[in-house]
């Protein structure tokens, strides 16, 4: 039994070596890169849409509603970081439905790459919101002594992120795998399908987090201003 | 005893105490976010798509203690460092 897909490594030459997660990961993306654009070739603009721009569409506004009902004035510029973030944890949660297949997201340098973005693009947004100096000075309110603890929780948050989505989808194929070998028939099929909810639901809280740390790094020109 | 042993035997024993008691704490957390949940649902209706989305976010805070607690408990066992030494040492 491993822990994570990280072990199983296909083809090495030397110093590089490709595992499962990268191989993974890359067939998602492909997925996702292709289908966005065989979908969005051309694009139509009346009443009577094709079924997958449908569907591309209810997925973006959907995502912009969410953005926007967090607080985000401009949700337009977050959409693309933030609903990458939910869609490729999605795909990569949603996939499992298939056989052998070891999601990326069970990996923790998956996750922690994920996590270390947002832990990037947080203070990026808050820069390009509000300035740098403003954005710096929000680390030391409410008074000067909280410095240190805004710092602390800056990296805990992303160290949290990062083991939350680890966890739980590492968690749902661990327990597959260990019920498999104890009642291998009706069980693991209901497992299986609690694994989905889970993997939605932490594809949902993870983007949903990084929504609100953008939005708390966006905000600091508001108290500013106050 | 000899190490392997001892090291066997606590982390197999460490690792069903964490499970165990850091299972408590998020549950009884769990149990009253939910009912408190239920009861503002029950009181305002109209509510109900932010009540929802913030105890689903909620939850799933609290679950990642429990969550954390898993975690160390399938390195103790799975992915042991102070196993993997042990076991480095005598096949040296």
């Amino acid at each position: 039994m491993h822990l994570s897909s990280d072990a199983l490594i296909l083809w090495q030459h030397g110093f590089f070596k490709l595992n499962v997660t990268i191989v993974t990961t890359w067939v998602l993306m492909l997925v996702m890169v292709v289908g966005a654009k065989l979908v969005t070739r051309n694009l139509e603009h009346r009443v009577n849409i094709s079924r997958w721009q449908s569907l591309l569409e209810v997925i973006v506004v959907t995502i912009r509603n969410q953005i926007a009902e967090v607080g985000l004035k401009h949700p337009e510029k977050y959409l693309g970081f933030l609903g990458t973030l939910f869609l490729f944890i999605a795909l990569s949660n949603f996939c499992t439905i298939f056989p052998g297949y070891e999601p990326p997201t069970g990996s923790l340098s998956t996750t922690a790459a994920l996590a270390l973005s947002v832990f990037i693009a947080v203070p990026l947004f808050g820069i390009a919101e509000s300035g740098l100096g403003t954005y710096l000075r929000s680390y030391t309110r409410p008074t000067f002594i909280m410095l240190p603890f805004n710092i602390i929780s800056e990296l805990s948050r992303t160290l949290a992120l990062a083991i939350r989505l680890f966890g739980n989808i590492m968690s749902g194929t661990m327990i597959l795998a260990i019920l498999l070998t104890i009642t291998p028939f009706i069980f693991p099929i209901v497992m299986t399908l609690l694994g989905l909810l889970t993997g939605m639901v932490q594809a949902y809280i993870f983007s949903i987090l990084a929504t609100v740390y953008i939005a708390a790094a966006t905000r600091a020109r508001e108290e500013a201003l106050d | 005893m000899d190490s392997i042993t001892l090291i066997a035997m606590a982390s197999i024993v460490t690792a069903g105490l964490t499970i165990a008691i850091g299972g408590i704490g998020p549950a009884l957390g769990e149990g009253r976010a939910v009912s408190t949940a239920l009861s503002s649902l029950a009181q305002q209706p109209d509510a109900a798509t932010t009540i929802t989305r913030t105890l689903f976010v909620g939850l799933a805070m609290i679950e990642s203690i429990a969550i954390y607690c898993f975690v160390v408990s399938m390195i103790l066992i799975f992915a042991n460092p102070f196993w993997d030494h042990v076991i480095a040492q005598v096949a040296k």
